[in-house]
């Protein structure tokens, strides 16, 4: 187990050192100098040379590349040019607000995914098999920002039962930091539980088709525990590899939801940063996504060998 | 003989006995597969899409300050927006800007996936170690916030959002094709045509590329509604196309101000994108089963 945490780590340092190159390589593709971007067309020369030293640009590409890696490795990722504060202080006070937001949302996207994906596996070609269905298709198909305004259009325009964005912390006031999470919850989390579902019922439909199903019903069990025990636990692994892939479609949807909702996150700074031209904030923030998603990946492949020992043994 | 005798029947069958056949087929099949009826939204959009000059009332461009924000009347049937201009008629040009984007960016992104997949698979060795590195590279940020980094470093314009779309879909199919290559390349037919002294580019591009194209094209009908689905988020966040031009997402965007006082201007550009993405949807499954039967019922693989 140990040997196989180690390869996958081990396997992921080349990988994490081209993230970081195409990472750094993104203020190059700006096109033109990015200092003179940054500081207009009435920016003297000396201005720009200095802006050019202040963010290493003066220095060869591989040179620059090596320093840029080296800072970032000791928590540096530069100065933020918009908000005069360094780039990790900027998002490390914002980050709470975004980790609130995805996992709650990814907890939501779980809880009624399961039961639903297991009613419709287990009831094919029922009314509400097709129900479930054509509810995972339309919510597939609309986007995050139309569900958000929709929702607040319903819920805090018309019925006035939520705030229509804000954000207040939950160690300030828990309740009200309850009240502004759940529009926001739903509108990230819905497209998900979509995915989710019809994940379920596709691995249930599998399971149920298995020897070792035919076997639990010949021993006389009930069918509710042939599908809640037996077929259940198989059919569960795959969903594990799919919220790996989800950490991603959520952390890029609380980027749309924190924008609308007006949650002061990394998403909303982003969002400011491309809009304000403030490169270093960006890089910081594409790094760190970049990275949180690969981790999260990491983690659900060793959860994955945990649970399913024949993994371990592969290649 | 049986042909024998049916012949004469076809040959003596008048021109609109045959077109009743060919639509009763047409009917039996949607009949039997309702699926398609989302393929006639589908068309119906691109029709929109092509003759936008023709089939839209108004200029999209044309405003109107007298009768702005209006709700859905006999003259506007979906509204006006905060200067007076024609929901109906922007919609109707918004196709463009989506289908094209949509189309395109998979066409690149996938023609360079597929070429990097196949290349890798086939020649092995350092070239592939290389391409897979790029394909875990690329796939390690989520895609749209790769994208919205692309565009960030390119500044925000249409082209640009084509490009980032296109680059965000490299990794998908350079990964479908390097497996689907992996396992082609057992086949008896490859193996012939190696033994045959045939050039390694048209074994890849001639003799593999189209036994491995089914999976490749239902992948293009999947990411083709998600590429529909960036664009109009990137155009939605200031990032993509524009104003004035008329695109779903930034009409959203720009209805959003306007969500208390004058709701209607939501309607046009959302029923617009989620009919497009559920008709894209829909037939991508359906797709799916024809071509590949086996997967029916299955999960879908990508997730934006």
């Amino acid at each position: 187990m140990i040997r196989y945490i180690l390869r996958r780590i081990l396997f992921m340092f080349p990988v994490a050192l081209l993230v970081s190159f195409l990472t750094f390589m993104m203020i190059h593709l700006v096109p033109g100098d990015p200092a003179r971007v940054l500081l207009g067309e009435y920016a003297t020369p000396q201005t720009v040379a200095a802006l050019d030293r202040q963010l290493g640009l003066d220095k060869p590409l591989p040179v620059q590349f090596v320093l840029w890696l080296w800072q970032a490795l000791h928590g540096n990722l530069g100065e933020s040019i918009q908000l005069q504060q360094p780039v990790v202080q900027a998002i490390g006070q914002r980050l709470p607000v975004t980790v609130e937001l995805g996992l709650c949302a990814l907890l939501y996207s779980l809880i009624p995914a399961i039961p639903l994906g297991i009613y419709s596996a287990t009831h094919q070609r029922s009314l509400g098999d097709w129900l479930v269905n054509v509810f995972s298709l339309i919510s597939t198909a609309i986007p995050v920002f139309i569900l958000g305004l929709a929702l607040i259009f319903f819920f805090a325009v018309s019925i006035r039962l939520f705030p229509p964005g804000g954000y207040v912390p939950f160690t300030q006031d828990p309740l009200a930091n309850v009240r502004d999470l759940i529009l926001p919850m739903v509108t990230l989390g819905t497209g998900v539980v979509a995915v989710n579902m019809r994940q379920i019922r596709a691995n249930m439909i599998e399971s149920m088709g298995q020897d070792y199903i035919r076997t639990a019903r010949a021993k006389g069990l009930s069918e509710r525990r042939v599908a809640y025990i037996h077929a259940l636990r198989n059919a569960f692994l795959p969903v594990l590899t799919l919220i790996g892939l989800q950490i991603g479609s959520i952390l890029a949807g609380a980027f749309i939801v924190e924008t609308i909702f007006l949650w002061p996150g990394i998403g909303q700074l982003t969002i400011m940063s491309i809009l304000s031209k403030d490169y270093p904030v960006v890089q910081g923030v594409v790094l760190l996504a970049a990275f949180s998603y690969m981790a999260a990946n990491l983690l659900v492949d060793i959860c994955y060998a945990f649970l399913d020992p024949r993994i371990r043994y592969e290649r | 003989m049986a042909t024998g005798i049916q012949q004469p029947e076809v040959a003596t069958g008048q021109p609109e006995a045959k077109s009743l056949r060919w639509l009763a087929r047409a009917f039996h099949t949607f009949a039997h597969d309702p699926r398609l009826w989302f393929g006639v939204i589908l068309l119906a959009f691109v029709i929109a899409a092509i003759f936008a000059p023709f089939i839209s009332p108004y200029p999209p461009l044309l405003y109107h300050p007298a009768i702005a924000e209006q709700g859905p009347t006999l003259a506007h049937p979906l509204g006006t927006d905060d200067l007076g201009r024609d929901q109906l008629s922007r919609v109707i040009y918004g196709t463009r800007i989506s289908l094209t984007v949509g189309l395109a960016s998979i066409l690149v992104g996938g023609l360079l996936g597929t070429v990097l997949g196949i290349l890798g698979a086939y020649f092995q060795g350092w070239i592939d170690q290389i391409i897979v590195m790029v394909i875990d590279a690329l796939l390690s940020f989520p895609s749209l916030i790769l994208a919205l980094a692309i565009v960030a470093a390119l500044g925000p314009s249409i082209i640009n959002v084509l490009i980032a779309l296109a680059i965000v879909r490299i990794p998908i199919y350079a990964r479908l094709a390097r497996g689907q290559t992996l396992q082609a390349a057992n086949q008896d037919y490859v193996t012939a045509a190696v033994v045959s002294g045939t050039h390694a580019y048209k074994i890849m591009f001639r003799h593999i590329l189209p036994n491995i194209f089914a999976p490749l094209l239902v992948q293009a009908t999947i990411s083709i509604s998600l590429a529909i689905l960036d664009e109009s988020t990137l155009s939605f966040l200031g990032l993509g196309v524009q104003p004035p031009t008329p695109d779903w997402g930034s009409m959203i965007s720009e209805a959003q101000v306007y969500l208390t006082s004058d709701p209607w201007m939501l309607l046009g550009p959302t029923l617009a994108i989620v009919l497009v993405v559920l008709s894209l949807n829909i037939l991508g499954d359906a797709l799916r089963d024809y071509l590949d039967p086996r997967s029916k019922d299955s999960g879908r693989v990508e997730s934006s």
